[in-house]
């Protein structure tokens, strides 16, 4: 079913980036886990690449506004999120899977993604209509009524896709969302995430050097909660040239490349 | 929208024999007319009946071969109402609710048993902290799984605290109010100091978590009040009706604090400095 189209989704952007973050630091317990970091993103798949440790999360938890900036400036939608903005106007267009997805276990699949998206003040009479749409888009349709106690792990990484992706979100935030997903699993995924990343900004936050080669239009790149690289996967593919670096794929060989020659150079 | 606004039957006329002679702007008008117009709608219905047979027929056809895939796939229920409790509450919260009455029934028991005419009653004794088992499980990573959903969602904050704080109380105090009414201790005695440590919880829960609040608020009763009271075999003076008007200041006080550092509860907290 079309869905109706409302004037606010149709009002011309005011704003250059969806995300802009510069000299962002935002801390993590008492380690600054992004330490000045400049990026500027707009619609499009951006996959978030780095070693364990680098920010990935703690950036991650930034953009979905649970974590306040230490420093620096964070703009989301044209809004600059400081101390005192009223963050549910933003919040209502984010859609969010954290690392630690957790869920209710009692609750059915469909019953979950109605509490998210009552949660995220979706008005009543669209909330069936929407979660129908998500559990469709994830191919969980059959196993809407099912408790999410009976689920297995790609299932319930699916839920959490479904929840985020519920209220037609601008800024889709999911970290690390193809963990415990088969490999049908993950190319239906990819399918999806492209066709997401042409009206949404998606960021992905991946371990999987060969998702983002294959279902990203831009890489990102960071180490020590710094930015190291920013391009599109034939970049991060062409960064090895001749170099014989570690890794089984050309993408994978420009990752390695590109962290050890930023590493080279910090040392110096 | 006026009457005169209407397709005229001409128009619908047009619309149902697929005229190729009606414009593409005068289409577009018509079937955004027809989207937001049931009159006009039931109109077109009649239109097709009268007219055009054959798309009549093929509603028929569509909606039999519809008919065997709409009885394999499931529809949408509606919400069941227990669920819509979670909207006050979330799931976490009713093991702790029935531990809490527990406590309070075996107060209960044993101010009944004859313990009340030793020491002073333990129903009073417990009902100010009461609800803090409760309220530690409301607004914490480690006792609601999806916590980090919940905080990272525009209904985020104070609003939503209290609400599930109201959850809370609704089950304890009355509770506590039966408990009461059959020990003989008045409500009057007991309900300021319930408020005040709720609502103590939650505000100080806004600088170090509300899980860790709780827990700093029931032990030091505990520690200060109950122990004490036992020992010595005397009703509190905070318990006595001499206390309630510092115990209504201290909550205008509490009141205040809360709302001041409201944004506490729109974020993820850091780990407090003890745990680290």
């Amino acid at each position: 079913m079309v869905r109706a189209v409302s004037t606010a989704e149709t009002a011309p952007t005011t704003y250059g980036w969806t995300i802009q973050a510069e000299a962002l630091r935002v801390r993590a317990g008492r380690r600054m886990a992004v330490d000045g970091l400049d990026l500027s993103v707009d619609a499009g798949v951006h996959g978030l690449l780095g070693p364990n440790g680098a920010g990935k999360t703690t950036l991650m938890r930034s953009i979905a506004t649970v974590l306040r900036p230490a420093g620096g400036t964070l703009t989301l939608l044209g809004e600059k999120v400081s101390g005192r903005l009223d963050l549910r106007g933003i919040r209502r267009q984010i859609g969010y899977l954290p690392q630690e997805f957790g869920f209710y276990r009692r609750f059915t699949v469909r019953e979950f993604i109605e509490y998210i998206a009552w949660l995220k003040e979706m008005p009543a009479a669209e909330i069936p209509g929407a979660v129908q749409r998500a559990i469709e888009r994830v191919g969980l349709t059959d196993r809407a009524q099912d408790r999410m106690k009976t689920l297995s792990g790609g299932m319930v990484r699916r839920v959490g896709i479904a929840q985020a992706i519920v209220n037609d979100p601008a800024i889709l935030l999911l970290d690390e969302p193809t963990a415990g997903l088969d490999p049908e699993q993950r190319m239906q995924f990819r399918a999806l995430l492209r066709e997401l990343g042409t009206d949404t900004c998606v960021v992905v936050s991946t371990h999987l050097v060969e998702d983002v080669a294959a279902a990203c239009t831009d890489v990102v790149l960071i180490d020590n909660g710094r930015l190291v690289f920013q391009g599109v996967p034939a970049d991060l593919s062409a960064a090895a040239g001749d170099e014989a670096g570690d890794g089984d794929s050309a993408a994978e060989r420009g990752y390695s490349a590109i962290l050890r020659r930023h590493r080279d150079k910090q040392v110096k | 929208m006026n009457p005169s606004d209407h397709l005229s039957a001409t128009a619908l006329h047009h619309y149902v024999a697929g005229d190729v002679a009606v414009a593409a702007d005068v289409l577009w008008a018509i079937e955004a007319h027809l989207e937001n117009c049931a009159p006009c709608r039931a109109r077109l219905g009649d239109t097709v009946i009268r007219q055009s047979p054959k798309t009549v027929s093929l509603l028929a056809r569509v909606e039999t071969d519809l008919a065997v895939s709409l009885a394999r796939s499931p529809q949408m229920p509606v919400a069941r109402r227990h669920r819509r409790v979670g909207r006050w509450a979330p799931p976490g919260l009713w093991p702790r609710l029935a531990m809490t009455v527990l406590v309070v029934a075996a107060a209960l028991g044993l101010d009944l048993a004859g313990g009340a005419r030793v020491w002073p009653s333990l129903v009073l004794l417990v009902a100010p902290v009461a609800p803090l088992l409760g309220v530690a499980a409301l607004w914490s990573a480690g006792l609601d799984p999806a916590h980090e959903l919940v905080v990272a969602s525009p209904r985020a904050g104070l609003y939503m605290v209290l609400r599930r704080t109201l959850a809370v109380l609704v089950v304890i105090v009355p509770a506590l109010a039966v408990a009461g009414w059959l020990t003989g201790a008045s409500p009057a005695a007991w309900l300021l100091p319930c408020l005040a440590f709720t609502a103590g919880a939650l505000a100080l829960g806004e600088l170090i978590g509300l899980r860790w609040a709780a827990a700093a608020l029931g032990l030091a009763w505990t520690a200060a009040v109950i122990t004490p009271s036992l020992l010595t075999l005397r009703v509190p003076l905070l318990l006595q009706p001499v206390s309630l008007p510092y115990w209504a200041a201290l909550i205008a006080m509490i009141a205040v604090a809360l709302v001041v550092r409201r944004d506490a509860y729109t974020g993820l907290r850091s780990t407090p400095w003890f745990v680290r």
